[in-house]
């Protein structure tokens, strides 16, 4: 199938699922998606080898990011009409607290929704929402 | 006959037990690829798993991210006089252009101001020159209490 043909299967059928394995490096990080009404939720459940420091141990600050970025494109494809995968332009991350070895979880914020680029917020979290890992702050470019 | 290693190779071999500690650098295959005060370069290579967009089988802005990061706390190691903890407090990434598929990553970076509690290090992902860059970044690592992963020990010298 497509991707164009996947993306509109999987808006229709609101299973990312099939989108989320399409794309290999989200399947290597066994990405999975959440939605409930107009609520997304991306997660990353907890592998050893996502571990970055195993003394503490904490979650690989590069795993941390690519889950953000992974979790702002896919709000996106659901989100959006696209046909294609938006362009990171940039990404900031704050880390906030030590990422501990158990699932993560990522809320999305579309703070603004231009005509060609989409700025999100991305918050990454564990034991409660209020209690941030991480933030993401990008933009993407969308496709024209 | 054995093949001759420059000293910035050499010196990177001696490097390469440490990136193998940590899990998430080894399952992307992160490695030390040429170590120098002012210039510190970790490797990725291409891997079919790590690709982020299917169609243009172009590596995820994810697999980056992480070179980067590593690369940036290797970038402090080889600055600073002893082991400390550190974490990261904060990222940014801008990508410039897509990496070219099948061609490894190399991350560089340069530890450029070091204070008590905070070292500020930049730096740029790239194929053959840090001139044409895939992604360029800057981050801000803070040194932390705890235990390092690594003993003072074994630093490589």
């Amino acid at each position: 199938m497509k991707f164009a043909d996947l993306l509109i299967s999987c808006r229709a059928s609101g299973d990312l699922g099939p989108m989320v394995q399409s794309i290999p490096y989200a399947n290597f990080l066994d990405l999975r998606i959440d939605i409930k009404g107009d609520e997304f939720t991306c997660i990353l459940p907890f592998e050893k080898k996502l571990i970055g420091n195993p003394v503490l141990p904490a979650l690989h600050g590069g795993a941390t990011g690519g889950f953000l970025e992974c979790a702002g494109l896919f709000y996106l494809l659901w989100k959006m009409d696209t046909k294609t995968l938006p362009k990171t332009i940039d990404f900031n991350i704050d880390y906030l607290r030590t990422g501990q070895p158990r699932d993560t979880f990522a809320n999305v914020v579309m703070v603004k929704l231009g005509r060609r680029v989409a700025n999100l917020r991305i918050e990454a979290w564990q034991s409660s929402p209020d209690k941030p890992i991480a933030l993401g702050h990008c933009n993407f470019m969308l496709d024209a | 006959m054995a093949e001759t290693m420059s000293p910035e190779e050499e010196f990177a071999q001696r490097w390469r037990k440490f990136a193998d500690v940590s899990p998430y650098n080894r399952e992307l295959g992160l490695l030390p690829h040429s170590v120098r005060p002012d210039w510190c370069v970790l490797k990725v290579d291409y891997k079919d798993d790590l690709v982020g967009d299917p169609n243009t089988r172009v590596l995820h802005g994810g697999v980056i991210t992480a070179l980067l990061d590593a690369a940036f706390g290797f970038s402090i190691f080889v600055k600073i006089p002893q082991f400390r903890p550190m974490a990261t407090l904060d990222l940014r990434i801008d990508y410039l252009r897509p990496a070219t598929p099948d061609k490894a990553v190399l991350g560089g970076a340069v530890c450029y101001k070091l204070t008590p509690d905070l070292a500020f290090v930049r730096g740029c992902a790239y194929h053959e020159s840090p001139d044409d860059p895939i992604a360029t970044a800057v981050g801000i690592y803070m040194f932390t209490s705890g235990s390092t992963v690594i003993q003072n020990e074994e630093r490589p010298r």
